[in-house]
């Protein structure tokens, strides 16, 4: 089923990304193209089969809870794009409206 | 011979019997790499300030004798690797203006041995690509045909190695980015098993299938990285605990005996370029020859590694490059509203193939779709990796053709990105079940074009094929 203007919308706003109109057809159509190669999973038969989420078999890595070397206050300053003084500036979150969709 | 076309082997024998100094053969480097850079574009930024304190530092430490065999030694690094105070763009215009706050561990090991660092090599933006045609800073252009693509998504570490513009750089793979431009380009190149190098400062894309590695001239080059370079990191949770062998001393030991696997999904002839095919096969027969034992294998879910690829990468991306906002650090989108803040950084930020990358896996992880799409893939992923497990209790090694096709023209896939996720088609398996892959120059096409030929090793093996890599390219 290809995936329509409107459903790229909503995962365009939930990604925070903005498209033009243009954009959107294009990724709807590219996008609907690549899902729908994706159907290929279907011939398997996983009911018994557990996912992996990474190869190693790792679990529970730790290390001792002392403190280590930081990046430097003054190389994260720096690559702040807005400051003042040590700060960084930000626009206020609590405005209304901008995260309905 | 010009210094900058030595091997690191041959450079760290002249350097030590004193033929010429680092700050030489740095300067060498440079010159060719920039002189080089408006055609193949192969560097985002020169570091040359640092390259020249480097190198001043590598001829001290040679001079009492303390010398590491990477001392002194210049070398580029794919820009989505954080190097400390130098750019670090990912190639993407969201960091045009971003200097690391701190250091990728690899890099660190090798700058503290007085590594010689000359610029950051182009890529395609944040590792997104086959080609190197989704850099926002300027395809790559493969120096053995400046029409066609260098490969991706290291394509600028590949070519510029080939063009002798620096000896060796370190490069990521997440699904070929390694192997694919170094068959593309005509030298060695090694995706290390998923944990035997460290992950830290490498910016990431798929948490679960990143790696990181070398790109070199020869074989032992790529030995002498890795023997370096690898090992545990209490930065990187995933990395093994497991000692890092002396690869180079092993790389001479005979091959003779060893048990090579042929899949033969690998080999379907509709798919494959016919000189590949024929190359491969002749690569096969020398394999013969050095005393291998060839035994024609399966690995039944092959086909499926594409699609299982290309729904977990999206997916862990799409959570990894979401700490590109514009807030903290980078470009910011001049604007008084939050929304926008993060939607036209990223926007104006990422090239089109980051969109449409997180578009996918914010689509296949959101609710509704997340048991179809994420989990279904990471479940055919076992039955990808069981294949893998399976044939290494048959054999020791797996060899492949590493791409169905020599470097193809610039503009050629760069329209239909299911074309352009089809060319991953022998590099992905590997890379999903987290096994090492090596590859290796198996010759060139009557029209000049390099290819590779691919060697996968059980996981933690990588002595296995470094040493088949080293007899192969030298026999």
């Amino acid at each position: 089923m290809p995936i329509t203007i409107a459903e790229i919308r909503k995962i365009a706003t939930l990604a925070r990304v903005k498209l033009t109109l243009d954009e959107e057809r294009r990724y709807a159509e590219t996008i609907s193209a690549v899902l729908d190669y994706m159907k290929i999973l279907n011939e398997v038969d996983t009911a018994k089969v557990e996912p992996t989420a990474q190869v190693t078999g790792l679990e529970n890595v730790y290390r001792d809870d002392v403190p280590v070397k930081a990046p430097n206050k003054e190389a994260l300053v720096f690559a702040m794009p807005a400051v003042m003084g040590n700060e960084l500036k930000v626009p206020g979150v609590f405005a209304a409206d901008e995260y309905s969709l | 011979m010009s210094l900058n076309e030595l091997t690191i082997k041959k450079a760290h024998d002249g350097l030590r019997a004193k033929k010429f100094s680092a700050e030489e053969l740095t300067a060498d480097c440079l010159a060719r790499a920039k002189e080089r850079n408006k055609k193949i574009n192969a560097f985002i930024s020169f570091t040359e300030d640092e390259a020249m304190s480097s190198a001043k530092m590598a001829d001290v430490l040679i001079k009492k004798n303390k010398a590491g065999i990477l001392s002194g030694i210049p070398f580029g690094v794919k820009d989505a690797i954080c190097t400390e105070s130098l750019r670090s763009t990912g190639a993407a215009k969201i960091l045009d203006n971003y200097s690391a706050a701190y250091e990728a561990t690899i890099i660190k090991k090798i700058r503290d041995m007085g590594g010689v660092i000359i610029g950051k090599n182009n890529c395609d933006a944040f590792g997104h690509g086959a080609s190197n045609e989704n850099s926002m800073y300027g395809p790559v252009r493969n120096p053995a045909d400046e029409n066609r693509v260098a490969g991706g998504s290291s394509g600028g570490s590949a070519a510029a190695v080939a063009d002798n513009e620096c000896i060796y750089s370190i490069a990521e793979d997440t699904g070929g980015s390694i192997r694919q431009p170094a068959s593309f380009c005509g030298v060695s190149g090694l995706r290390p098993s998923y944990g035997r190098n460290s992950r830290f400062g490498i910016m990431p894309m798929a948490s679960s299938l990143d790696t990181v590695g070398p790109i070199a001239k020869t074989v032992e080059d790529v030995a002498l990285i890795m023997e370096t370079i690898a090992g545990r990191d209490f930065k990187d949770a995933t990395t093994v605990n497991e000692p890092v062998p002396k690869y180079s001393e092993i790389i001479g030991q005979s091959v003779k005996g060893m048990k090579i696997g042929v899949p033969k999904e690998y080999f379907d002839a509709d798919g494959i370029d016919g000189e590949v095919s024929a190359m491969t096969e002749a690569g096969i027969d020398k394999l013969k020859r050095l005393g291998c034992k060839i035994v024609p294998v399966s690995l039944p879910h092959t086909k499926y590694a594409i699609a299982v690829y290309y729904i977990i990468v999206p997916s862990e991306d799409s959570s990894n490059l979401a700490r590109l906002d514009g807030v903290r650090y980078g470009v910011r989108a001049k604007t008084d509203n939050l929304f926008d803040l993060y939607a036209e950084s990223r926007s104006t930020g990422f090239p089109e193939e980051v969109k449409r990358r997180i578009l996918i896996g914010t689509y296949a992880l959101s609710a509704g779709y997340y048991d179809a799409y994420y989990r279904k893939a990471q479940s055919v992923r076992t039955l990808i990796k069981k294949d893998f497990d399976d044939v290494f209790k048959k054999v020791d090694a797996l060899v492949t053709p590493t791409s169905p096709y020599p470097a193809f023209g610039i503009g050629e896939k760069i329209n239909d990105p299911l074309t352009m996720y089809l060319s991953d088609v022998m590099v992905s398996p590997a890379a999903v079940a987290g096994m090492p892959a090596l590859s290796v120059p198996s010759g060139k096409t009557k029209a000049g074009l390099p290819v590779g030929i691919q060697f996968i090793g059980a996981r933690m093996d990588e002595e296995s094929i470094l040493r088949l890599g080293h007899h192969f390219e030298n026999n």
